[in-house]
């Protein structure tokens, strides 16, 4: 397996300093269908890592596994020092730290967009509700949304909800963010919105994990690129290797089929 | 277009002018006013024709005699039966309002002391500002309300309704209770536990820890599969074979808490119902955010699961008030067994005495039922605006 530690222009001295995600010889099991079969993935801190692989490979199981949506049967995973285990008490505080944005960004449609992004800050990370409020509305500045604090999820197009979502994450200051395909679901004409607030909190340095298909936006921010199929990662390598020279014929294929 | 037009008549390209009118057509039917009401919602089908007709002759059949009945020929004051009776200026015997009027502070109170009837009073009171408070919407701070409806009113009612001599307030033991009260007491109380039961069996159903599952599962399916007065006999007969007569509880609360059980497992299934329609993502969410599961559930999951099921939890609740009445199965003074008792009354007895207490018993139910399944309409309604404009 090519293990490519970091990339090779951006960053790598923090890269190789420090280790945000270590994934070692992890295999998980639905009944009898083995979904990931030895994954060994080690994402550095600040590292842009984008999956992509034939639907079914087991791209958003693996990310999944990161904050213990789903469990692994065996192998290792390390998420920024602490080692997932049946521990609640660690799995909380991987949670705490790690953010995710789903595909259909999961807004809690029965608060209100500034709820939606104070509901964790105050509850889990007790901070005092102005405070927290200060915070949202911080970041809703950031993704670009501020006017529509007071609103429903669903008075918001697809765009404004992938993007709350995404503030909704960054509310708990995580220090590691997964997006299980954060653009599947929207209009072609919403895609870049969301492309475009990933782009500028790539540029801040977040450690990224990206489950997208994507090719321009991961061209433009991956330092690495990851390609999974049939629960196996099968090649990783710089995006301009992996798009200019893949190495393996089913990433020729998938990607002569994705790019057309 | 205009080409056409002209070109049959002389060929030219001059303009086609008629010359004969065209014969009048009848007026459309009317879409509007009475007529075409009925013509359209009453007599659209020769089936619906006919249900109409035979709907207007069930109720010339059914509602002028009830109305007389119940208003025309009823007597309204009497001290006794003979007011009650036909007699020549009044042939033909109406309701005997007179004895539910004369009997009413039985049916509401039972035979709790004349002197500490105002406690009751209070209590009513107490709970219709609980239920009011709750069952409006828009009330102001409902997280203060739910805890007045769950505990401040529920601790006042039993030191009030039960008394407490250290504060002058002289006990009323249960066996004195009766009529509307006890019915109330057994609805509210079924209600009161239900709901929190329910919430906890339904979540434990789908605990993933296999002994709570199990004793959830077992419990739903155990009280669900029971008659509710197979239930009630067990409180009140069995009890007491296998606990010490000095340990035997008071036997309304054996009651009580026999309609409790009865309820949680109706409104566990109600309540897991609403949990299933709530999407996956909002819990994993949640979980995402690093909330733990009571917090994912108090927060993200039951509010929405709850809103949801109104309409069926009220639905179940106006179930369940209806089924109190079983309680005088059991020996409890309930208002149907407060009418039982004073319709044999000698006093009363007159050919109409059991129907006018029936009648009251009917149209007591018929109201508190009838605003509950309104209520239900109206919260249903505005949770179908409020998904629109969200």
């Amino acid at each position: 397996m090519n293990r490519n530690d970091g990339p090779p222009d951006r960053k790598k001295a923090d890269v190789g300093a420090a280790i945000a995600v270590d994934m070692i010889g992890v295999h998980k099991w639905y009944g009898d269908f083995h979904v990931l079969r030895d994954i060994n993935l080690r994402v550095g801190k600040g590292e842009r890592i984008v999956i992509c692989g034939p639907s079914g490979s087991g791209k958003s199981t693996m990310i999944r596994c990161i904050n213990r949506l789903e469990e692994h049967q065996q192998g290792r995973i390390i998420v920024d020092g602490v080692e997932l285990s049946d521990d609640v008490k660690r799995i909380d505080e991987v949670r705490r730290d790690v953010g995710m944005v789903f595909q259909h960004f999961n807004l809690f449609p029965h608060l209100t967009v500034l709820e939606n992004l104070t509901l964790a800050p105050i509850w889990v990370r007790k901070l005092p509700k102005k405070e927290a409020e200060e915070q949202a509305i911080r970041y809703l500045e950031r993704v670009r949304i501020p006017e529509q604090a007071g609103k429903y999820p669903g008075q918001l197009s697809g765009g404004q909800q992938q993007r709350v979502a995404i503030a909704r994450a960054l509310c708990m200051n995580p220090k590691i963010m997964l997006f299980d395909e954060p653009t599947s679901a929207l209009d072609p004409e919403m895609v870049k919105e969301v492309l475009d607030t990933m782009v500028q909190l790539a540029e801040d340095g977040m450690t990224m994990l990206v489950v997208s298909h994507e090719m321009g936006f991961a061209r433009q921010i991956a330092d690495r690129m990851v390609f999974m199929d049939d629960g196996q990662i099968v090649e990783a390598n710089t995006p301009q290797a992996f798009f200019d020279h893949p190495q393996h014929e089913r990433t020729r294929l998938f990607l002569s089929q994705i790019l057309h | 277009m205009s080409g056409g037009l002209s070109t049959g008549h002389d060929g030219g390209a001059a303009g086609f002018v008629r010359e004969r009118l065209v014969a009048p057509q009848p007026p459309p039917v009317a879409t509007s006013g009475v007529v075409a009401w009925c013509r359209e919602n009453l007599f659209s089908s020769p089936l619906n024709a006919a249900l109409t007709l035979l709907c207007v002759l069930l109720v010339i059949w059914v509602v002028p005699p009830l109305v007389k009945f119940l208003f025309v020929d009823a007597v309204w004051d009497g001290a006794s039966r003979v007011d009650c009776l036909a007699r020549p200026d009044h042939p033909e015997m109406g309701a005997c309002w007179a004895f539910v009027i004369d009997r009413i502070n039985f049916f509401t109170y039972g035979f709790y002391p004349i002197d500490g009837r105002w406690r009751v009073n209070v209590f009513f009171a107490l709970l219709a500002f609980g239920v009011a408070w709750l069952a409006w919407l828009d009330a102001p701070r409902r997280d203060l309300g739910v805890a007045y409806f769950f505990v401040v009113m529920p601790i006042a009612s039993i030191i009030l309704l039960l008394g407490w001599p250290a504060i002058g307030l002289p006990r009323v033991p249960t066996t004195q209770w009766g009529g509307i009260l006890v019915t109330i007491v057994v609805a509210t109380v079924g209600i009161v536990a239900s709901l929190p039961i329910g919430i906890m069996l339904a979540l434990g159903r789908r605990s993933r820890l296999p002994a709570i599952r199990l004793f959830s599962v077992i419990f739903i399916e155990v009280v669900r599969g029971v008659p509710l007065i197979t239930v009630l006999f067990m409180a009140s007969v069995m009890l007491p074979l296998f606990v010490p007569e000095s340990l035997s509880p008071d036997k309304l609360l054996r009651a009580l808490i026999g309609v409790a059980m009865f309820s949680s497992a109706y409104m566990a299934e109600v309540v897991r119902a609403g949990l299933q329609a709530i999407p996956k993502g909002q819990y994993e969410a949640a979980m995402a955010l690093g909330l733990r599961y009571r917090q994912a559930m108090r927060r993200v999951v039951l509010p929405q699961a709850l809103t949801v099921t109104i309409p069926n939890i009220v639905n179940t609740t106006i179930g369940l008030f209806k089924d109190t009445t079983l309680v005088f199965v059991v020996g409890i003074f309930d208002l149907l067994k407060t009418i039982e008792a004073a319709r044999v009354d000698p006093n009363w007895a007159t050919p109409v005495t059991s129907t006018s207490g029936y009648a009251f018993a009917a149209i007591f139910y018929l109201i508190f039922c009838y605003g509950m399944s309104r209520y239900a309409r109206m919260v249903e309604q505005r949770l179908a605006t409020d998904r629109k404009s969200r």
